[in-house]
């Protein structure tokens, strides 16, 4: 474990990515194999889930450091993190000799959870009495479920490819779907030989990279947008031009009969899309399609009709069975974009031009209304994109996916081969009503933060946003925060209304769960409107004018 | 807002702590017709009073910080001067060179301010020793269980490991420490022999005046003074927190960076801060020590200033102490001093 929490520190410590990769690459080298497969999980993100109730937690790290419980919960309050401050208040304890991360996990952590909370409670204090300050932050960021590296996946791809010298394309592959944190599945990441047996793997996911553009408002006719990423990209006749869809990303492997959806979270998505996995099921053997999950129409022929709002795909994300109501009001259709492999064989090397045109040979034959290729958009010129592109929300798409011809099917997010040019954000002005610590870096500043509208009078809550701001306006709001808070309830402060900012997002639709009656997609802060005062907002009004029909 | 006040030894006022017995200030925010001060670090030490009481030990430090102008008069530790009838006596503080309690007599009954406190050893200033009184005025920069300091042994054995460690990569280490008080603790830590040890120009000021007041540091080579092509593999900077990012660092090559602050007990603070390494490394008492302090001392009233005051006051209180917190307001500490480095590196 001490190896483990070191390589947590040297990973936590520095920004650098090449001592990133250096430090996991240490590790995978000098630790057992099952270990560090249970490094691999941790670092890729996958999580433990929360093994001890943290009320109980936070009740017995301050019997334990002698101070009454608000004490604790001002201490929690400073450090804003809940094992870092378990891990500062209780008093250190004496390391006694190391386990190993997988004895930790398995024999002294993952236990806890059926125990009774008596039982929990010996055991937790008898874990703060064996752990310093450092080892224990790490120990109670796994008991609390929290435990996040802050790096990718790719990070971690590249650290295994430096231990074992095997390239990244394969390292990726191999860690692709499902499996377990043991020895064997080590030897198999790392392994120079192996070919790859197992049926439901999926291939590493392609992204896009977003086209940076100088904001120019839209429904100008597209004129600036379109010189503008001439200037980057260069000739229309390198690219084909899709719609880029708001669903849920995700592959369909068809491989001996077996059908495996998965998405782009690796969630192999059993039951949930029936349809489409009936569609699936008429693909020919050896066939992998990369594609998107959409809410659509189908009309009265059986073809698929239009993409219908993300708030209707919302309805069935989340059931784990879907009933036949609402299997008629929401079909969903997978729309295809790409092709992985075919008759068996990986043709991700292949260009897009190609795998594109195997693709329409593959899915013409199947008929079915639940399984389309996504189409092209026609165009010889950027402007003509750039026109097409203004009518992005109309089809409920968020834009166009631009693909060079002669790119090959990445793995991640490769500059240069797949660009999505998403239409410009609504944005609105809101009040800062409410305010809340952050996470990680930002532990100790009010960084989270809640924004309202008017309605009648009052002030209504509208979206929450974290990013946007730089340090020095981060810093700013902090100091406003806490002059300014007219309440506090748990870690949520509630600031006087003032600072008025100008948020950005990317979607809007009805909803009864919020109080507003409406929930945005992806709001962010563009920027801090110092000109305006609180009674300049935009009234919810505004807000609901911008709800598409029905 | 009721008036703090204990007897007419001490008031809490908009313009800081003053004894109206006496008609004096001690550490006052705005310029005062005559001011007791703890120590030279600039939010005690205001420019503007006409006359000004510190330590003998100090002296150097307070010269080199406040207008010529002004009237001084210095006392040595232990010594008694008697002003309006109030015994003003001055015992060591243990933060930082010169700084002092000041212990104020009238009337039987015993006021101390000690100002930034801390225990423990540092060889560059007297340790602090309890002085009984009736009323006792504490900081509360870091009093919350969070901290909790470790022998300073400990942490210069972390400081020169790392050092070391960098110097072996052929990389050039800059530590930062505020310009007066922690840049010498620090230096005074340091390992000599592991490689040259060069300082920023606002740490030397400070260092110059902590070796004219007989303080024994290693060899420092001011930075300034040196040619811009030096080599500068494997040797130590010790530098202020404010020239971290900016282009006075290029000249160094390859660098290792480490700031020394009591901040960097806490990971989110010690990741603003953008440097490698964080050394917990403080000159002010933590929550264990600012309570074995209060005990040693055992005063009737305790006042809380400077910090976490609500807070400080509100757990004395649950432990059966008289305790009032002068500052309600959360404060957060953590530039206070970097402001005082950039002045000095402005300057
Ligand atoms: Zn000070
Ligand atoms: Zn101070």
């Amino acid at each position: 474990m001490k190896r483990f929490a070191d390589m947590y520190w040297r990973l936590d410590s520095t920004t650098k990515t090449n001592e990133k990769v250096a430090a996991m690459c240490d590790y995978f080298t000098q630790a057992p194999p099952h270990d560090a497969a249970w490094a691999i999980s941790i670092l890729s993100g996958r999580k433990i889930r929360q093994l001890v109730p943290s009320r109980l937690l936070r009740q017995w790290a301050a019997e334990e450091a002698g101070i009454p419980d608000w004490l604790f919960e001002e201490s929690y309050s400073s450090v804003g993190d809940l094992a870092e401050t378990i891990s500062l208040v209780v008093p250190p304890g004496e390391s006694v000799s190391d386990t190993s991360l997988v004895g930790w996990i398995e024999n002294k952590l993952l236990p806890l959870r059926p125990l009774t909370p008596e039982q929990q409670h010996d055991a937790v204090v008898e874990i703060w009495q064996q752990t310093d300050p450092a080892m224990r932050f790490v120990v109670m960021k796994l008991i609390t479920g929290g435990l996040r590296v802050g790096v990718s996946k790719a990070l971690v791809t590249r650290a295994l490819a430096q231990a074992s010298g095997i390239s990244s394309e394969t390292i990726a592959h191999r860690l692709m779907g499902d499996w377990e944190p043991n020895a064997e599945f080590f030897h198999r990441v790392v392994d120079p030989n192996e070919g790859d047996t197992q049926i439901s793997r999926p291939y590493p996911f392609c992204l896009a990279h977003p086209i940076e553009q100088a904001t120019s408002p839209d429904r100008d006719g597209g004129a600036k947008q379109a010189a503008e990423i001439a200037a980057v990209l260069g000739e229309t006749t390198d690219f084909a031009a899709e719609w880029k869809w708001d669903g849920i990303r995700g592959q369909i492997i068809r491989r001996e009969g077996e059908t495996f959806l998965w998405s782009r979270g690796e969630d192999l998505m059993e039951n949930r899309w029936p349809e489409i996995e009936d569609a699936a099921s008429l693909l020919p053997n050896g066939t992998v399609i990369d594609g998107e999950i959409l809410a659509c129409a189908i009309d009265q022929d059986g073809n698929t009709a239009e993409v219908l709002p993300f708030s209707q795909l919302q309805r069935r994300i989340g059931r784990k069975r879907v009933g036949k109501k609402l299997l008629k009001e929401v079909p969903v259709v997978f729309h295809a974009f790409d092709l992985m492999e075919v008759s068996g064989n990986d043709i991700r090397q292949q260009p897009f031009r190609e795998r594109r045109r195997q693709l329409q040979q593959v899915l013409n034959p199947i008929r079915h209304p639940n399984l389309c290729v996504t189409e092209l958009i026609d165009g010889n010129d950027w402007l003509q994109w750039a026109t097409v592109r203004e009518t992005s929300r109309e089809r409920h798409s968020e834009g166009l996916m631009l693909k060079r011809w002669d790119s090959v099917y990445d793995v991640g997010r490769v500059r240069g081969t797949w660009w999505k040019w998403k239409v410009q954000p609504y944005t609105i002005d809101a009040v800062l009503i409410y305010a809340q610590r952050g996470h990680g870096k930002r532990a100790s500043l009010y960084t989270d933060y809640t924004f309202a509208l008017w309605d009648e009078g009052n002030l209504v809550p509208v979206a929450k946003a974290y990013s946007g701001l730089d340090d020095a306006e981060i810093r700013k709001v902090d100091r406003f925060v806490r002059q300014n808070t007219s309440e506090s309830f748990g870690p949520v402060r509630s600031v006087t209304p003032e600072l008025v900012f100008e948020i950005a997002f990317e979607g809007i639709s009805q909803s009864t769960r919020h109080k507003s009656g409406v929930a945005t997609r992806f709001p962010r802060i563009l920027r801090w409107r110092h000109d305006k005062r609180a009674e300049d907002a935009n009234q919810l009004s505004d807000l609901k004018a911008l709800l598409p029909d029905g | 807002m009721s008036i703090i006040q204990h007897s007419n030894l001490l008031q809490n006022t908009e313009r800081g702590l003053y004894c109206p017995a006496g008609d004096f200030y001690v550490d006052p925010k705005r310029p005062v017709k005559r001011a007791v001060i703890t120590h030279a670090h600039s939010d005690h030490a205001r420019w503007g009073c006409e006359h000004y009481l510190s330590s003998t030990a100090g002296e150097h430090l307070v010269r080199m910080r406040l207008s010529p102008d002004a009237e001084f008069d210095f006392l040595r530790y232990g010594e008694t001067i008697t002003h309006h009838g109030v015994k003003v006596t001055l015992f060591p503080a243990g933060h930082i060179l010169g700084s002092a309690q000041v212990r104020l007599e009238h009337n039987g009954r015993v006021a101390v301010v000690a100002g930034d406190y801390k225990l423990g050893p540092d060889s560059t200033c007297a340790s602090w020793e309890p002085v009984p009184c009736d009323l006792f005025v504490t900081e509360s920069t870091f009093a919350l269980p969070v901290y909790r300091w470790r022998d300073q042994t400990e942490i210069f054995a972390e400081v020169n490991a790392w050092w070391k460690a960098s110097a072996e990569e052929d990389k050039c280490c800059l530590l930062y420490g505020y310009a007066v008080g922690k840049s010498q603790r620090l230096l005074a830590g340091l390992d000599a022999s592991i490689g040259p040890i060069y300082t920023h120009g606002a740490v030397e000021k400070g260092v110059a005046a902590y070796r004219a007041s007989g303080v024994e540091l290693p060899e420092t080579i001011y930075v300034g003074e040196v040619e811009r092509k030096a080599d500068f593999r494997g040797a130590m900077v010790v530098a202020v927190p404010s020239a971290h990012g900016t282009p006075w660092m290029r000249r160094f090559g390859k660098v290792s960076a480490a700031m020394a602050s009591g901040w960097m007990m806490v990971r989110g603070t010690r990741r603003r801060r953008a440097a490698d390494r964080g050394f917990v490394l403080s000159d002010h008492v933590d929550w264990a020590t600012t309570l074995k302090a209060i005990e040693l001392c055992d005063p009737e009233q305790v006042w809380v200033h400077h910090g976490y005051s609500a807070i400080l006051a509100r757990y004395l209180q649950s432990i059966g102490r008289d305790a009032v917190a002068l500052d309600q307001a959360e404060r957060r500490d953590e530039n206070e001093d970097d402001e005082i480095d950039q002045a000095e590196a402005n300057a």
